[in-house]
């Protein structure tokens, strides 16, 4: 048994450190504060170049066909400097691997290019609709054969990159009368298709700089070649994909964490109350220990969950576990990291504050822990009865 | 035209510690970097290189595992690396340094394409001589122009170069022919990111090594035979202390001012 990392993943970690330190860490507190669009749009430019759009793509589509479990420590590396831009890295890697497995060969050589190269900004992933969030099966945004074209009708929430995504991966149903689930079709939409609407920006609590929307379709006609996969297949599909979603913001959730320890524990070795270094004191001490036991205990588990997935093995399970995990130990290691830096841990002065608020959303989307503990009882109680 | 890099593998001496008692550099578990000042000369060369179409070769002389150092120039661009490596390079002062630098880049001339510029790190953060640049080219006998802060022209058909020379407190424009040595300073541009498929590309690239069966040096001129210097001791120089300016809580602004004199005069606030 092999835990380190190969020399190729350390060179991508090693990479993404470095431009994180360099380019995203002096600019993460101004983009959540000013949500300065345009600084985000350059530094996404800028890693497409480096190669991080996919990492898990061939090199024939233009990526970098460099494995999930460097995909994984890329994304975490991202997130130490700025969660905002590694959740827009990680659904852009998401949509071109979601394009890669289901589309056929003129749509991956079509789309999958501009979202590596960053000719696309963003690229988004449209399923998610008001009334069915945790329960994608239920949605009602409808797709209408019309001769060579489709009609949709309806609308989507909370998408990702919206205003400067290229293209929308999105489903919607195509047969009402089959069973749930049963009856949901995927397309491929380009941004500026007329009756795609991109609708409001949501005022999130955290991730600022990542813009997050409701999308309206009106009429919106596509041609019937706009379809991946097959008729009525598209809820597998958007099941399968969320999957691999999930080691993605897992390693995001521990890049957050590991930045707010980072940042609290070195912190605490230089504050100094009742004349000692407040790092001598046995209460942080053990703070220390929890959150980076933790957060080590994450990073095996999602290293774990890309393994078996960059190997071929089934890993639906490992990575919800991984994602529940990392998730929760990240808001856990924020929640000590702000108790270690006291007030000035609640300022915006220091970013602590705003680790905190980036972290929360993780245990939410691409799942909340409550359906990955759904995910992980079904497979385990599938093994006793 | 071909230009060459000269890179060193230095350790990351913002973690290096001196032992206390042996007075020794502690070396274990300290990651090596290229010499920052380096990285600098390699972008520049990769900026001229992406204007103008010349070549990049990049050169290091050390033990084996700087091939490293150079597969990094590699991962940037390069699009030669050859690494100096032989027991007898070993022990090597400045003076030693520059024969075998020189010597490699006097084959680049003849075998590859003519070389007509040499660019380096204004010095390395580990011996921070600022001496090998100037000898490789006294040892040419090509122009040198230290502290370069930019590139002001460079001419390839009229084979001249016009550069802004960073002095305390002032800027020196001056213009040279071709051949020339370039020491280069921080402030001369900001170094590219390797893209990944070029590092992983690099991984499997593999490195040229020269030993002295290629340069065929006499060995009194090189390693530690060639040196008339040493290192007699190595010692961490006393932390100067600080001082106090003033006072904050009675006059912040007239303390702010005072600071402000302060770091003017000794040119450490950008104007």
């Amino acid at each position: 048994m092999f835990l380190d990392l190969t020399e190729e993943q350390k060179l991508i970690q090693d990479t993404a450190r470095d431009f994180a330190k360099g380019e995203l860490e002096p600019v993460a507190a101004q983009l959540d504060q000013g949500c300065d669009r345009g600084l985000l749009l350059a530094n996404l430019k800028k890693l497409a170049g480096l190669g991080f759009m996919g990492l898990n793509v061939k090199e024939q589509y233009g990526g970098t066909e460099a494995g999930v479990v460097a995909f994984s420590v890329a994304i975490t590396e991202i997130a130490r400097a700025c969660a905002s831009t590694a959740v827009t890295l990680s659904v852009n890697n998401m949509v071109c691997e979601v394009i890669q497995a289901v589309g056929n060969e003129e749509q991956k050589m079509k789309y999958i290019p501009k979202i590596c190269s960053g000719e696309y900004p963003a690229a988004g992933f449209a399923l998610t609709e008001t009334g069915a969030g945790s329960d994608p099966s239920a949605m009602s945004t409808q797709a209408t054969k019309d001769g060579d074209f489709y009609v949709l009708n309806g609308s989507k929430i909370f998408i990702t990159s919206a205003p400067y995504a290229g293209v929308f991966v999105v489903w919607a149903v195509t047969d009402r009368e089959a069973p749930k689930g049963k009856g949901i079709s995927c397309f491929l939409v380009e941004a500026g298709t007329p009756g795609l609407i991109i609708g409001k920006e949501e005022h999130k609590m955290g991730q600022h700089a990542s813009s997050t929307n409701e999308l309206l379709f009106d009429n919106c006609r596509v041609p019937a070649s706009a379809m991946m996969g097959k008729l009525n297949d598209g809820f597998r599909i958007a099941v399968a994909e969320l999957t691999g979603g999930r080691i993605g913001i897992g390693s995001l959730a521990l890049g957050v964490g590991l930045a707010a320890m980072d940042f609290s524990t070195r912190y605490a070795t230089e504050r100094v109350q009742f004349g000692q270094k407040i790092s001598s004191f046995q209460a942080l001490q053990w703070m220390v220990a929890d959150g980076y036991t933790e957060l080590e205990a994450s990073r095996l588990l999602l290293m774990n969950a890309a393994w078996r997935k960059e190997n071929g093995r089934g890993f639906a399970k490992e990575a919800s576990m991984a994602k529940l995990y990392a998730t929760e130990s990240a808001n856990r290691a924020c929640y000590k990291a702000m108790q270690m830096l006291g007030g000035y841990g609640y300022t915006q002065d220091f970013p602590i504050e705003r680790y905190t608020r980036d972290a929360r959303i993780t245990s939410i989307y691409e799942g909340t822990s409550e359906i990955q503990r759904l995910i992980i009882s079904r497979e385990i109680l599938r093994n006793f009865s | 035209m071909l230009i060459v890099v000269c890179i060193k593998q230095v350790p990351d001496t913002t973690q290096v510690q001196i032992d206390p008692v042996t007075n020794t550099l502690v070396r274990e578990g300290i990651p090596f970097i290229v010499n920052p000042y380096d990285t600098h000369a390699l972008e520049e060369a990769l900026r001229l290189k992406d204007h103008f179409g010349c070549q990049v070769a990049a050169i290091s002389m050390g033990p084996p595992n700087a091939e490293a150092t150079l597969k990094k120039a590699l991962a940037l661009g390069v699009d030669q690396a050859i690494l100096l490596s032989d027991r007898v390079f070993g022990g090597a002062d400045t003076l030693a340094t520059s024969n075998v630098l020189a010597a490699a880049i006097r084959k680049l001339h003849a075998e590859v394409d003519q070389v007509g510029l040499v660019l380096c790190g204004k010095q390395t953060i580990d011996g921070d001589t600022a001496q090998v640049g100037p000898g490789i080219a006294s040892r040419l006998e090509y122009q040198q122009l230290t502290l370069v802060d930019k590139i002001v022209s460079l001419d390839l058909s009229g084979n001249m170069i016009r550069v802004s020379r960073k002095l305390e407190g002032r800027h020196e424009i001056v213009e040279a022919p071709l051949p020339a040595m370039l020491t280069v300073v921080r402030e001369l541009n900001r170094p590219r990111y390797p893209k990944v498929p070029m590092r992983l590309a690099a991984v499997e690239a593999s490195v040229e090594v020269w030993n002295n069966q290629v340069l065929k040096l006499d060995e009194q001129r090189i390693g530690l035979k060639g040196s008339p210097t040493w290192v007699s001791r190595i010692f961490s120089p006393e932390r100067v202390q600080g001082e106090i300016l003033g006072d904050g809580y009675a006059d912040p602004a007239g303390t702010a001012e005072m600071l402000i004199e302060k770091l003017l005069a000794k040119d450490m606030l950008p104007i």
